[in-house]
């Protein structure tokens, strides 16, 4: 890095005999952001002495940035007592070099330049080590539980009031002889509650094929659309019944959220179907689509981990999944080692959230009650561990 | 023109609005114009957005469109029986590339960043050193430890709900549910505003009642 120059004088604007003066800024520094695509520089700077809260004579301050040697542009204007700014509309392969003007009423104080920068792109963010680390721990549970089931070990999972009844619904369905209706929400297959919600109809079309009952699922999506036609033919295959799945059992409607709604509300008050699913990510239609399977007398079964949604379908539906028992669902129903593994792994990642909080909550007390130095540390150490920026 | 559009918004609008009463020919007509032009909106939003926009007119300059295109392309061999198992492996490639992707947004934001949050002083002596907090950070700091951490225990789908740990959990979902009560009142509100956009829709440009 070399020596910082001091700014050229027709950048700055001095005040003529009786102005205002203000000391520059000092400890400039130009760095690179650490661990992005090389998008972003970071300053840092010793705010003018004559920056002060009383009859302060320094206005805010003004960063300028040199690009390759060309002209000094003005970047932004702060406000008095600033000491640090993110360039964030930088390239890779161009220098960077900055200087800071304190601003008073008679003009610009500029500081000396910094060295120039060159924005780099970092391939491993080491910022995230602990996440990783949390990650691979949880991850392992999740593959020690799967191997424990896959040796034939019976893992225990707590009842879930939702799922219990999803055999009697659909036996209800069969029954009154009126099809189910199922609803996957109206994101796309890149949202998970999409894809909890695709692996529930695995085993609800399954039910529905052993049963030899009807099922209809109009989608927003058109991937959806493909991935739930996949599902319910894999599962009437399985059921042995493979001439009973008919692609029109899944239909694509319309991406328009209030379109999709008035199409599938029209559909339940036509074809009146005993057993409901709205199972997904739903947004503004959640109240509407649920109090029309009311209307209906459907039984209607509901999850999502949208927690603005939630209140309407506890209102209006039999059997809600609350947020994480959408996920918990598809392995409870499948009971498949991998999945009952998965969930079991979930599970330790939890207990470990336990056990943080309340050992912090301790730590965070007694070191701000009592000021136990130990308990200082270990607080300060768990809230860097658990540090996602 | 103008009038016309007019005119057959407000039709429409009470069209579906008369679903209220029943299901009827007036709502099937304007649920069938609703999801026609809407379907058809976005066919072609997503032609010139997507297909135009990002990939021809940028093919050249990003070489990972051309990934994109092919996983597309291959979405359209479901129309060829024989080699129709082709188009899983776009959405084996969304499924997979999607679960990477939330794993670690949901770790950290989820988890880290919960359990961060949530390392907060819940007593006060009075003596401690450089401890200000009043007796409503106090009891709001307490919320959020117990609120939390039996919400965890709620959630936790390895040990039956009885006992202590039973109690912890209906605990939980005591805090879950006046989470939800505040919540909906919250949303209600938000949705009324539909409503009111609508009669004033209504009322104010269609039939001119209101300024």
């Amino acid at each position: 890095m070399g020596q910082p120059d001091t700014a050229p004088l027709d950048t700055a604007v001095f005040a003529d005999s009786g102005a205002v003066t203000v000391a520059p800024v000092e400890s400039l520094l130009a760095e690179d952001h650490k661990y992005d695509n090389g998008r972003a520089v970071d300053l840092s700077w010793v705010p003018s002495i004559d920056d002060q809260l009383v009859d302060s004579k320094a206005l805010g301050y003004r960063v300028y940035r040199i690009v390759d040697g060309g002209e000094a542009d003005s970047l932004a204007d702060l406000p008095p007592f600033a000491a640090a700014f993110t360039d964030g509309s930088v390239e890779r392969g161009h220098s960077y070099v900055y200087f800071v003007s304190a601003l008073s009423p008679s003009g610009e104080f500029p500081s000396v330049h910094t060295a120039p920068v060159k924005p780099e792109r970092e391939w491993i963010n080491l910022s995230r080590g602990w996440l990783f680390l949390i990650m691979l721990f949880i991850s392992a549970a999740v593959i020690f539980f799967v191997e424990t089931a896959r040796r034939g070990k019976k893992l225990f999972v707590r009842k879930i009031a939702g799922l219990e009844a999803i055999d009697d619904a659909v036996g209800r369905a069969t029954e009154m002889g009126r099809p189910v209706l199922f609803i996957p929400g109206i994101s796309d297959m890149d949202d998970v509650e999409t894809l909890a919600a695709l692996t529930i109809l695995g085993r609800v079309s399954r039910t529905i094929a052993d049963y030899d009952s009807k099922i209809f699922m109009p989608v927003s999506r058109s991937l959806v659309m493909t991935a739930a036609r996949e599902t319910l033919k894999a599962s009437y295959q399985s059921a042995g019944r493979p001439d009973a799945y008919s692609d029109d059992m899944v239909n694509y409607v319309t991406d328009e959220q209030f379109g999709y709604v008035a199409a599938v509300d029209g559909l339940m008050a036509r074809e009146k179907p005993a057993t409901v699913f709205l199972l997904g990510a739903f947004f503004a239609e959640s109240l509407i689509l649920a109090e029309t399977g009311n209307s209906v007398g459907a039984i209607q079964i509901a999850g999502t981990a949208r927690p603005a949604q939630l209140p309407f379908f506890i209102a209006a539906c039999d059997f809600t999944l609350i947020g994480e028992e959408l996920f918990a669902a598809s392995a409870y129903l499948s009971g498949e080692p991998r999945m009952l593994g998965s969930l079991k792994g979930q599970d330790v990642g939890k207990a470990l959230a336990m056990i943080v909080i309340l050992v912090g909550v301790v730590a965070m007390t007694m070191s701000e009650a009592w000021d136990v130095g130990v308990m200082e540390n270990l607080r300060a150490w768990l809230v860097r561990v658990f540090s996602t920026s | 023109m103008e009038h016309f559009a007019l005119w057959l918004g407000a039709f429409l609008t009470l069209g579906i609005l008369s679903f209220l009463y029943k299901d009827n020919a007036w709502y099937k007509l304007s649920e069938a114009v609703f999801v026609g032009i809407s379907a058809g909106f976005w066919f072609a939003t997503l032609f010139w957005d997507n297909l135009v926009g990002k990939f021809w007119d940028g093919k050249g300059e990003e070489p990972m469109l051309w990934v994109g295109a092919a996983l597309g392309l291959l979405m359209l061999f479901r129309l060829l029986p024989k080699v129709g198992w082709l188009s899983r492996w776009p959405l084996a490639f969304i499924v997979g590339a999607t679960s990477g992707l939330w794993l670690m947004n949901y770790l950290a934001s989820n988890i880290m960043s919960q359990v961060q949050a949530t390392i907060l002083p819940v007593f006060s002596s009075g003596f401690g050193a450089g401890f200000d907090a009043d007796l409503a950070t106090i009891v709001g700091n307490l919320v959020i430890f117990v609120g939390t951490f039996t919400g965890l225990v709620y959630f936790f789908f390895s040990k039956e709900h009885k006992g202590v740990f039973g109690g912890a959990a209906r605990v939980g979902i005591f805090f879950i549910m006046i989470t939800f009560g505040a919540s909906f009142g919250y949303t209600v509100m938000s949705r009324m505003s539909l409503l009111i956009g609508r009669i004033d829709f209504l009322l104010g440009d269609w039939l001119g009642m209101i300024g």
